[in-house]
C-alpha cells in the first residue's frame, strides 16, 4: 500500500469523494447499470438529438452536463470507475484524459474518419501513440461575431477594427482565455502553435487594448445575449455557434474570418476505459458521428455549429446558416487552439484575470 | 426506577436531542471543510504538500484585487440596503394598519417567490441599453444617449440591493414588532419629541436586529456567484468569480480550495467583529 493510500486524510478524502459522486450521479440522473452514462457540453442534452439513440437502442442516456475540461475531469476523478460511458471534450485536450489513463482506444474501422473535413481530425492530439482516443464531432471559429447592421462588414475583415477607436463601447469579449489569447496571437502576427512565455507581453498589450474597448466579458449565455439584444455590436471570440443559432430571430447576426484568420474550436468524443458498457458507448459515438446524428448536434438547441462529418445531413437552409460550403476556405485560414503546457496554462490565465481586473 | 437511572436518562437526553445537528455539521460542515483545507495545501501539479496556493493570494495583485472588489461592493450593499430596508420595515410595522402587515410583507418579499438567477437577468434587461430605464431617459429628453448601467458595479450592487433589503426587512421588522410600545410612551410622558424618542431609545434598541441582519447580508453577498456573473459583465473580478476561475479549465482545485479558505476567514473576522459587538452591547 503507497503511504498516500495509508495516510488517513486521503481515505476519507476518497470514501468522502465515492460517496459523494455516487449520490450525485444517482440523484441527477437516475442511473442504472444497463443506461448509458454521458459526460458532455450542453449541446448533447438536446432531446432532439438523444431521444433517437434511445428508441433505436431501447437504452436510457443520462447526461450530466459540465464546462471546461478541468471541470469535467473533477467529476470523473470523484467517480467510481465505471461510473461513466462516454465523455464530451475540447479535442486539445484528449491528451490531457488519456495521460489520467481515463480513455479507450478507439477501433477507428468503426467509424466514418474518411468522411471527416481533413483538417478538423486533430490527429496531434486525437491520436496518442499511435491509438485513436477521440474522434472530432463538431467544430467551428473562435472569430468575429457581430450585427451587419450595426458595424461595417468590411471593417470586420481586419482585427484592427477590434483595437481602433470606432466600434469603442460597442464590442463583448467572450470569456474564455484560450481562444481570445489566441486570437490576440493572431493579432500581432504570431502562430497559435508557437506560442511561448516570452509572448506573453505583448498578447497581454494586445488583450489589454481589446478590454479597453469591451463593454463587457460575457461567458457563452451573456456574450450572447448581449449581441442579440444589441447591448453590443461585436463579439471578439463570436462565431457560427453564437450568431446560427440565432439567425430565424436575427438575421443581422453575422461572423467574418478577417484576414489575420480565426480559431478553431473542435470537440470530440471519447469513451472510457473502465466503461461497463463499451459496445453502447460505441454505438452512441457511431450514431453522434452517423450524417443524421451529425446534422441533430450541428443544430442543438443549447448551440450550433459545424459537423465534423461533411456527409452531416443538413437542409440546404441549415448549411446556409452554417456557411457549410464556405468551410474549405475557412479551414485553411484558421489556426488551432493554443495548447499551453501546465505552466505556461497558468501564466494566460493569471493574465487574463489580469485583463479582467483592468479599469 | 432509581434516582441514579433518571440521572443518567437526564444526562443522555441533552446528547440525544443534539446528536442529530452535530453529525449535520460533522457530516456536512466540519469533513468537507478539512478535506477543503487538506486540498488547499497540496500543489495542483504533480501533488505534494506546499503553501503556495495561499502565498500567490497575497503576491498576485490581481487575486488580491478580487478581494479589494468583493469587499468594497460588499460594504456598499450592506450599507444601502441597511438604509433602504430600516425606513421600510419601520413603516411596515409602526404605519401599516395590523391586518395589512401580513399582506403588505408577503408583497415585499414577493421577490423571493422569483428564481435568483432569473431575476438577475431581469435586472439586466432593466438595465440594458435599450432596457426600461434607458429607454425612459431617452424618450423623456433627459438623457440624449443611452448610460452605461448594464454590465458594471452599479448593476452588480442593484442586484444585490434588491435581494438583500428584502431579507433585513424581515429582520428589522423582526426586531421593530418585540419592540414594547412601552418604552415609546415613556420616552414621550419623559418629554421626548418622536426623532428623539427613534434616535435614543427605538433606533439604539433595534441594533442588535440591524446587526444580525447586516452580517447575514455581508456573508450572502461576500460569497456571491451569480449577480457580479451576471450583472458585472466581468469588467471586474470579484472573489468568488476568481475561485471558480481556477477550476473551469485548469481544474485547479487546490488553488480554488485555498482562495475559498481566505474567503471564509474574512467572514469569520467580519463574525467575531459583530458578536464581539452583540456581546458588549449586551454588556
Amino acid at each position: 500500500m503507497s503511504a498516500k493510500a495509508s495516510n488517513p486524510l486521503s481515505i476519507l478524502k476518497t470514501h468522502l469523494r465515492a460517496a459523494t459522486a455516487a449520490a450525485a450521479l444517482l440523484l441527477a440522473t437516475g442511473a442504472q447499470a444497463a443506461d448509458l452514462n454521458a459526460l458532455i457540453w450542453c449541446d448533447h442534452a438536446d432531446p432532439a438529438l438523444l431521444q433517437p439513440f434511445e428508441e433505436a437502442n431501447g437504452v436510457k442516456v443520462n447526461v450530466k452536463e459540465f464546462e471546461g475540461t478541468g471541470a469535467g475531469l473533477a467529476i470523473v476523478e470523484q467517480s467510481q470507475p465505471g461510473d461513466w460511458d462516454v465523455m464530451v471534450i475540447d479535442s486539445i485536450d484528449v491528451p490531457r484524459g488519456v495521460e489520467k489513463g481515463l480513455f479507450e482506444p478507439l477501433p477507428e474501422d468503426k467509424l466514418p474518419l474518411a468522411d471527416l473535413f481533413a483538417q478538423v481530425k486533430m490527429d496531434g492530439s486525437t491520436v496518442v501513440g499511435g491509438k485513436r482516443y477521440g474522434i472530432t464531432e463538431k467544430f467551428g471559429y473562435n472569430t468575429i461575431g457581430y450585427n451587419k447592421t450595426k458595424v461595417d462588414p468590411a471593417d470586420m475583415q481586419s482585427m484592427a477594427a477590434l483595437t481602433g477607436d470606432k466600434y469603442k463601447g460597442k464590442v463583448a469579449i467572450y470569456d474564455y482565455y484560450l481562444p481570445v489569447i489566441g486570437m490576440a496571437a493572431l493579432a500581432i502576427g504570431k502562430k497559435t502553435a508557437d506560442l511561448t512565455e516570452a509572448d506573453l507581453p505583448a498578447l497581454k498589450d494586445e488583450l489589454l487594448k481589446m478590454k479597453a474597448n469591451a463593454k463587457l466579458v460575457g461567458e457563452v449565455t451573456a456574450s450572447q445575449t448581449a449581441l442579440a439584444t444589441g447591448e453590443v455590436d461585436i463579439l471578439v471570440g463570436g462565431g457560427e455557434w453564437v450568431t446560427a443559432g440565432l439567425a430565424k430571430e436575427n438575421p443581422a447576426l453575422d461572423f467574418s474570418i478577417p484576414k489575420e484568420g480565426a480559431i478553431l474550436w473542435s470537440q470530440s468524443l471519447a469513451m472510457f476505459k473502465d466503461s461497463k458498457n463499451k459496445d453502447m458507448a460505441l454505438k452512441f459515438i457511431q450514431y453522434i458521428m452517423s450524417p443524421e446524428g451529425q446534422a441533430r448536434l450541428a443544430t442543438s438547441s443549447c448551440y450550433w455549429g459545424m459537423p465534423a462529418n461533411t456527409k452531416a445531413a443538413l437542409t440546404d437552409d441549415q448549411k446556409k446558416v452554417l456557411r457549410f460550403d464556405e468551410q474549405p476556405g475557412f479551414l485553411a485560414r484558421a489556426q488551432a487552439y493554443p495548447a499551453p503546457n501546465a505552466d505556461l496554462d497558468k501564466k494566460m490565465q493569471d493574465m487574463w484575470t489580469e485583463m479582467l481586473q483592468a479599469k | 426506577m432509581s434516582t441514579s437511572a433518571n440521572n443518567g436518562h437526564a444526562r443522555a437526553l441533552p446528547w440525544a436531542l443534539v446528536t442529530p445537528a452535530l453529525g449535520w455539521t460533522l457530516l456536512f460542515f466540519v469533513l468537507p471543510f478539512i478535506a477543503m483545507g487538506f486540498s488547499s495545501l497540496t500543489a495542483h501539479e504533480g501533488g505534494g504538500f506546499t503553501a503556495s496556493n495561499y502565498s500567490q493570494f497575497f503576491t498576485n495583485p490581481s487575486y488580491w484585487q478580487a478581494m479589494v472588489n468583493s469587499l468594497e461592493v460588499t460594504a456598499i450593499v450592506t450599507v444601502i440596503s441597511v438604509l433602504l430596508a430600516y425606513p421600510f420595515a419601520w413603516i411596515l410595522a409602526e404605519q401599516v394598519p395590523e391586518r395589512w402587515q401580513r399582506l403588505a410583507l408577503m408583497l415585499a418579499v414577493l421577490p423571493f417567490w422569483t428564481s435568483y438567477v432569473v431575476r438577475s437577468y431581469s435586472w439586466l434587461l432593466v438595465l440594458a441599453q435599450n432596457g426600461v430605464i434607458n429607454r425612459a431617459l431617452t424618450g423623456s429628453g433627459l438623457i440624449s444617449e443611452p448610460l452605461q448601467l448594464a454590465n458594471t458595479r452599479f448593476a452588480t450592487v442593484t442586484g444585490f440591493v434588491h435581494f438583500f433589503v428584502m431579507l433585513l426587512t424581515l429582520t428589522i421588522f423582526a426586531n421593530l414588532k418585540q419592540l414594547s410600545p412601552s418604552y415609546r410612551k415613556a420616552a414621550a410622558d419623559l418629554g421626548a419629541g418622536p426623532v428623539r424618542t427613534f434616535l435614543d431609545v427605538v433606533l439604539p434598541l433595534t441594533l442588535p436586529g440591524i446587526m444580525v441582519g447586516a452580517f447575514l447580508t455581508f456573508v450572502l453577498c461576500i460569497g456571491d456567484y451569480i449577480t457580479p456573473q451576471i450583472l458585472g459583465g466581468n469588467n471586474e473580478l470579484l472573489m468568488p468569480q476568481l475561485v471558480m476561475m481556477q477550476i473551469g479549465r485548469r481544474g485547479d482545485f487546490p488553488l480554488a480550495s485555498a482562495l475559498s479558505i481566505i474567503l471564509m476567514a474574512v467572514v469569520t473576522i467580519a463574525y467575531l467583529a459583530c458578536a464581539r459587538w452583540l456581546k458588549i452591547e449586551r454588556a
